[in-house]
């Protein structure tokens, strides 16, 4: 396996964050952070999902024709969230209780999709899975912050159980509401914005000062050092 | 009286967009100019119209006297793109104009979470008792997405001619908007009959 692929794949949840980059996925986004457990338990089942579809996608690319991908590409994921949905419900009634509506409704979630429209479908079956896996994580880790920070907010305290837990004090419960939802994720999303020019900036300043040591150490290479 | 119980709910009380949180992406996506807004809008009220029949049919008629109530999303994910290329072909070929208006709003329509959020609920919950309520539910849900989305365009049309922090251009700041809005809505979560 190429090595700069294998760890550009590995590292595309957080490169291409679905949330903060890719902006895809609202809807569970907003709708499932309302504390950490939900938001990690809705992250697998989403992690869960693209692995699932991304392998068999990347496994089935050669014998599904160019015409009928997008039919085909919904039967694979409408299924294989079937049987997540199904062992949710088996293994894990208390947290099928908490998704509700939202575990079905990960064949609409557009990373899905576009996971498997732009990389499963032309890459083989172990950067697929792989993608799946970093992918999901990426979602997972910023639906968790998002969760994490909301749940701080409205009662004060984190939960570690997937079930109802009784509440002793409130702080700011309007941050359990969608309102919440909106708001957090746009503060978070400025943040991730102001960080990610922040570090583009001090990289290219430390490329241009390099590049200025190199250019005054050989002038007779400046040309050349700038085309590398 | 139920179904004006479900008429308010659907529009206002439990809006798709600011309670439910469904069909964010759409709303998102479509809400900077307002007559895209209107065009999106009356294309969602009427597919999930048909939709909600639909499918409400197909799970009462087919699907229960079966036995596989667990096929039920493979089942309406298929039967909402289906309809939504149906849909979309016939306009093209008896009625250019209204396709020209709707066209490009169509296959949105088959990832918009609500079609599918709302067809699995009517079978579901328990305030949906038969087809006519989950045709009304549906139908009024897209009303819903259509004001929510009406609001916020108005909303990003002026604020693209304000002076918005960087890090806030964009998406975080129509967001933010999108919460102020919500929080307008929490207003009518008291309403119940």
């Amino acid at each position: 396996m190429d090595n700069n692929k294998l760890k550009s794949t590995a590292l595309g949840g957080i490169a291409h964050n679905p949330t903060f980059v890719l902006v895809l996925g609202m809807c569970p986004t907003i709708a499932m952070s309302t504390s950490l457990m939900s938001s990690l338990g809705m992250g697998l089942a989403t992690t869960a999902v693209l692995i699932l579809t991304n392998t068999l996608i990347s496994l089935c690319r050669k014998l599904i024709s160019d015409k009928v991908r997008i039919p085909c590409y919904i039967l694979i994921i409408a299924t294989m969230v079937t049987i997540v949905d199904m062992a949710i419900n088996r293994f894990l009634p208390d947290l099928y209780q908490v998704l509700g509506l939202f575990i079905p409704l990960i064949v609409v979630n557009c990373i899905i999709f576009a996971r498997a429209e732009s990389f499963a479908s032309s890459n083989k079956v172990g950067y697929a899975a792989l993608d799946g896996l970093s992918m999901g994580l990426g979602f997972t880790l910023s639906l968790s912050i998002l969760g994490l920070i909301r749940e701080l907010l409205s009662y004060g305290n984190v939960a570690f159980t997937f079930g109802a837990t009784e509440r002793v004090r409130e702080i700011l419960p309007v941050f359990q509401k969608p309102v919440g939802g909106f708001i957090m994720l746009a503060v978070l999303m400025a943040a991730f914005n102001a960080i990610y020019k922040a570090v583009k900036r001090t990289a290219i300043d430390r490329q241009n000062e390099l590049m200025q040591t190199a250019t005054n150490a050989r002038p007779e290479n400046a040309n050349k050092g700038v085309g590398a | 009286m139920a179904i004006i119980a479900i008429i308010v709910a659907a529009v206002l009380s439990n809006n798709v967009v600011f309670s439910q949180t469904l069909g964010i992406c759409p709303y998102m996506g479509v809400s900077k100019k307002t007559n895209t807004a209107v065009g999106m809008g009356i294309a969602v009220i009427f597919v999930m119209a048909i939709t909600s029949l639909l499918t409400y049919a197909l799970y009462a008629w087919v699907l229960v006297p079966l036995g596989i109530e667990f096929l039920k999303t493979i089942v309406f994910i298929f039967v909402i793109a289906a309809f939504v290329q149906l849909v979309e072909m016939s306009l093209k070929k008896f009625l250019p104009t209204l396709y020209n208006a709707l066209g490009i709003y169509l296959p949105l329509i088959t990832t918009n979470c609500c079609v599918l959020g709302i067809a699995i609920v009517n079978v579901t919950s328990a305030d949906i008792h038969n087809i006519f309520e989950a045709f009304i539910n549906g139908a009024f849900i897209g009303v819903g997405f259509l004001l929510a989305l009406v609001l916020m365009s108005g909303v990003r049309e002026r604020i693209v001619k304000n002076d918005v922090p960087a890090p806030f251009k964009g998406f975080p700041i129509a967001l933010l908007s999108a919460g102020i809005i919500a929080m307008a809505f929490l207003a009518f979560s008291g309403i119940a009959f």
